[in-house]
């Protein structure tokens, strides 16, 4: 290829010329204002720079904030920090580490459990941090150690804040915990350009409310500059930014409410969450048993997580947020609003409610809880005396098609959105659902059957929801379709001004329902409580009006003719036992679902906990059973009991 | 077999023949200075000098061998080398390895590349390949192709993000325009509406790079965070003073204030210990290799030799303005490293690569 040559040479010469000299000059312009910024700094800023680098060295020294306070609806504390004096070490800055541990365990009572922790942080910090050998040391081995520490180089006593949670397992799987600064929080910090403000922080939230409001409960941590010497001490301070302390939470959450739900709950396992209906905040939120979250501060010792970790309980499980269950008869209500709402069943048609249902073609008998079955009964009556064998009919009458997407409107099988990490989905069966879950298997496993409908109809089946999804749901029912995302903080206070900042004021969706739909669910929700329902025993007495449903969730299947007997089973095989409400019926202030595990019929151990709640609730008045033996509560054996033979 | 003297000089002689003399003295006199520098960064290692030599070595030979190369050969290559660096700018955004939250390498097994580095000379060469061939044909849509040609690697590249490669990618662009005779009326309308846009940009930016921008006019608003590189780069120049602390005894590299001194901010390091003077020969010294690649450019004979070699020498311009506006706190931070200084492999190759097609195109005109 031939050099290309110019059209008119002379004139583009000239132009390019020009161009040339054009960015030359510019170019020498540039390098003057870089000359003259160089003069600038080192002679006319020079002894000013020179100080700063010689003389003395400024160092800048964070001053870290307060992490907020947590605090329930009435401003009771439920974490705090509090000062108090710690031991720590600097291990580049010793010359036998081992020596002076055991000269420091003369002044103060160090033991094996301090000494394996630190061992632990020290494999995970750098060298010239300081590490803590033991937190909370007592005014006087403070002052024992402080008169000392100058025989032992890289020994220091610091004042720390420390978290505190008054309320140990009552609000564990509420608040989470913080913990110590770990290689991998690190990690995200530089991540997400947010190190800076943790220098010489060494706690962050972990789990829970402390995790998911992190930024806010932290704060900014400020600085002071000081000039130090050439041993590095601090000579006098020459500019002090203040940290601005972490905002506060206020929570919907009732400490005594969720303590009366604890106490009525005893020893058993399982889950309660209470919400407002009209706002979205949660009320009570428990999951039995909990844990202390105050061991896992300054890095839990290996025992005591060894012992959380194989207790068979499961205590580190969140189950109100993540254990998922099928919802038994309480699904039921669910189950009518999608009947009337697709026109599958008019408000007074009356149809049988036998001891057995059959399908057509089939031998296989779906029993009915009552054995001898409840005649013929509408809609409403099938919801008081819970009939199965009604809606085994009515759920295959509907199809999958009918049910999925109208109790999904209900938050059902899918994550509510709370303000908490981890939450659990659940499963609304439905066609798709279904091809997808067993994708591997063989297509008759993939497939759709309609017979899949008929257990689903009674809450049980292929459907399983947590209780906190539950509490919603029924909220949304209880406030007749307008639905709030369920959250746990209230309010974001911050901690200087005192401002808040409201979190959910307002509705998140309303769901397309007919009013009187929910008017006729709810009307029959509440004659479960009355002579007749379920629960009717619960509902002696009532100072105000409640509405509920009993359910009663199979952990195993029983064989078609064999007979549920809870004694003859072990107990981690026994039913769950359900119990959904609200009160009161035409204004609900609360919204409950309640599961104890392994308890049996929803009437007998869920129910009487929602009616002792409901009573402190409504009245205010903390039920007489608490103090006293648990047995001594009503206890209901006509609930939809054989709902476990399918 | 003895190597005869004669040999020697033959081979020299063929070695020495496509390079240029004033250029090759330039860049050896900074080329030492780096080396004394970096010893002094490095804490008195001689690691870092090992491995500066290698890659040193390596980059003088593919210079060597594009410098004895017809600029026209080397210009049929614009359109694949081109095509190739927006595939894998493609291929980072895809499957590209993520440090820190950006997305800049390929993973290819034995060594990671930064594609975007390729682009800085593939661009200018794609663009004065182009208008090299339309050169008797120029319409002004011509520009508008062009245009694109900048903006999809730019964009690429910003969303990495990179913003400091994507305006040295852009600028290399802009330069072969400038050099192709873009109207003067149309680059100063185009300033005028760049400052109309600013507000815009802002908006888009990430929160990190506001806050450097922030940082730079304010560097104590971030101390400990953001401010703090410029504040301690700042502390070593201005301790340097008119004469500098001498050679290995700066305080602040040596009690581990500079970040990245080896690097990035090494040219703090070089002013703590050299002082103004320092300073003055460093920019003198860039200042001479500049006249010479403009003589160079100067004296090109095709269009492509002009927009290339201008290019490359006012990118060779904005690489050292910038990092040493950057460290003394004018400018804000961006990844760009110090010409010949900094250590670091793929900046250097990209440098002499350069360097290597300017003198390419100086030998074309004898």
């Amino acid at each position: 290829m031939r050099p290309t040559r110019f059209k008119n040479p002379q004139a583009e010469d000239g132009q390019f010329q020009l161009r040339l000299i054009v960015a030359y000059c510019f170019m020498l312009l540039m390098f003057g204002i870089l000359i003259a910024r160089f003069v600038w700094l080192q002679v006319y800023q020079y002894e000013h720079f020179s100080t700063l680098a010689q003389n003395n060295r400024i160092s800048l020294l964070p001053i870290l904030p307060n992490r907020g306070l947590i605090m329930d609806r009435n401003g009771v504390i439920l974490a705090q920090n509090y000062s108090a004096y710690t031991l720590e070490l600097v291990p580049s800055k010793m010359p036998d580490m081992n020596a002076t541990i055991a000269e420091l365990a003369k002044l103060v009572n160090i033991t094996p459990r301090d000494e394996k922790l630190f061992k632990k942080l020290l494999g995970e910090s750098k060298d010239f941090e300081s590490i803590p050998l033991k937190v909370k040391l007592s005014e006087e081995e403070a002052a024992r150690v402080a008169a000392n520490a100058w025989r032992y180089p890289g020994v220091e006593v610091k004042a720390r804040l420390f978290r505190d949670y008054p309320y140990k397992e009552l609000t564990s799987h509420v608040l989470g915990y913080i913990g110590r600064i770990n290689q991998k929080d690190q990690e995200r910090l530089d991540d997400e350009d947010k190190s800076t403000n943790y220098k010489g922080s060494n706690y962050i939230g972990k789990t829970g409310l402390e995790a998911v409001y992190e930024d806010d409960l932290h704060g900014q941590v400020g600085f002071e500059e000081v000039e130090t010497d050439s041993g590095g001490r601090a000579i006098r301070s020459l500019r002090r930014t203040p940290p601005v302390n972490g905002n506060n939470l206020k929570l919907a959450l009732d400490i005594r409410l969720q303590e009366v739900a604890d106490k009525l709950f005893g020893n058993r396992r399982g889950a309660l969450v209470a919400i407002d209906p009209t706002t979205g905040g949660v009320l009570a939120f428990l999951s039995k048993p909990g844990f202390d979250p105050n061991l896992f501060i300054d890095g839990i010792d290996s025992q005591s997580w060894a012992a959380l970790n194989s207790d068979w309980q499961k205590p580190m499980i969140n189950r109100a947020l993540r254990g998922t269950y099928p919802p038994g008869s309480t699904f039921k209500p669910f189950m009518s609003m999608a009947a009337l709402e697709t026109h599958s069943i008019g408000m007074h048609d009356v149809r049988p409610a036998p001891a057995f249902f059959t399908l057509p073609g089939s031998s296989h008998q779906f029993r009915d809880s009552n054995k001898n079955g409840n005649g013929s009964a509408n809609l409403a009556k099938a919801i008081q005396v819970s009939s199965d064998t009604f809606f085994y009919k009515l759920a295959w009458d509907m199809g999958i098609d009918k049910i999925a997407p109208t109790v999904g409107q209900f938050g059902l099988g899918r994550p509510t959105g709370i303000d908490l990490d981890g939450e659990a989905s659940g499963v609304l069966p439905t066609k798709e659902w279904k091809a997808k879950r067993f994708a591997r298997y063989k297509e008759e496993y993939r497939r759709w059957y309609p017979a899949d409908v008929v257990s689903i109809g009674i809450g049980q089946g292929f459907n399983s929801y947590t209780p906190l999804q539950m509490a919603n749901a029924v909220a949304i029912l209880a406030n007749e379709g307008v639905a709030y995302k369920p959250h746990l903080v209230q309010e974001v206070v911050e901690a200087k001004s005192g401002k808040s900042r409201l979190v959910e004021a307002k509705p998140d969706r309303t769901l397309p329902f007919k009013q009187e739909n929910f008017a006729y669910v709810k009307t029959a929700m509440q004659s479960v409580m009355k002579p007749g329902g379920t629960a009717w025993r619960l509902g002696i007495g009532l100072p105000y009006t409640m509405a509920g449903k009993t359910g009663t969730a199979q952990v195993v299947a029983i064989k078609q003719g064999a007979k549920y007997n809870a004694s003859a089973l072990a107990e981690q095989y026994r039913d769950h036992s359900w119990f959904v409400a609200f009160a009161p019926v035409d204004k609900p202030r609360i919204a409950v679902a309640v599961i104890v595990e392994n308890a049996g019929f929803g009437a007998a151990a869920a129910a009487p906990i929602a009616r002792g709640l409901f009573d402190y609730y409504m009245t205010g008045k903390v039920p007489s059973s608490i103090s006293g033996d648990m047995k001594t509560m009503p206890m209901d054996t006509a609930d939809d009991a054989a709902a476990t033979s399918d | 077999m003895t190597l005869q003297p004669h040999l020697i000089k033959r081979l020299w002689l063929t070695i020495k023949a496509p390079l240029d003399g004033p250029l090759m003295l330039f860049l050896g006199l900074i080329f030492a200075l780096s080396l004394v520098v970096l010893y002094s960064a490095n804490n008195q290692g001689l690691d870092k000098i090992d491995n500066k030599l290698i890659y040193t070595l390596l980059s003088l030979t593919i210079m060597w061998l594009l410098a004895r190369s017809r600029p026209q050969s080397i210009m049929n290559f614009a359109p694949p080398i081109y095509g190739i660096g927006v595939v894998l700018l493609l291929a980072v955004h895809f499957k590209g390895v993520t440090v820190n939250g950006s997305t800049r390498w390929l993973e290819l097994g034995i060594t990671r590349i930064q594609p975007s580095e390729i682009m800085k000379i593939a661009l200018p060469m794609m663009l004065a390949w182009f208008f090299q061939k339309y050169e008797l044909s120029m319409r002004w849509w011509h520009y508008l192709v062009a245009a694109v040609m900048i903006a999809i690697p730019c964009a690429l590249v910003l969303k990495q993000p990179d913003l400091g490669t994507t305006m040295l990618i852009a600028a290399s662009g802009f330069f072969v325009l400038f050099f192709v005779g873009l109207p003067w009326k149309v680059i100063l309308g185009g300033m005028v509406a760049a400052g109309a846009c600013m507000p815009v940009v802002w908006n888009m930016l990430h929160d990190y790079q506001r806050r450097r921008v922030m940082t730079m006019i304010d560097p104590m608003e971030d101390p400990l965070g953001a401010g703090y590189h410029i504040i301690q780069s700042m502390i070593a120049i201005g301790s340097g003073g008119p004469w500098g602390k001498g050679w290995l005894n700066g305080t602040q590299t040596h009690l581990d204030y500079i970040p990245e001194r080896t690097t990035d901010f090494i040219f703090a390091v070089y002013s703590e210990e050299f002082g103004l003077v320092g300073n003055i020969i460093l920019v003198f010294l860039y200042t001479l290799v500049l006249s010479r690649a403009m003589l160079i450019t100067a004296g090109a004979q095709t269009l492509y030799g002009r927009a290339m070699a201008g290019a490359i020498t006012l990118s060779f311009f904005v690489y050292a303005f910038v990092n040493m506006g950057m460290v003394a706190g004018i400018l804000p931070v961006v990844g760009v490293p110090l010409p010949f200084v900094s250590y670091g492999g793929t900046a250097t190759v990209t440098l002499f690569v350069g360097m290597g097609m300017l003198m390419s195109i100086g030998n074309a005109r004898r």
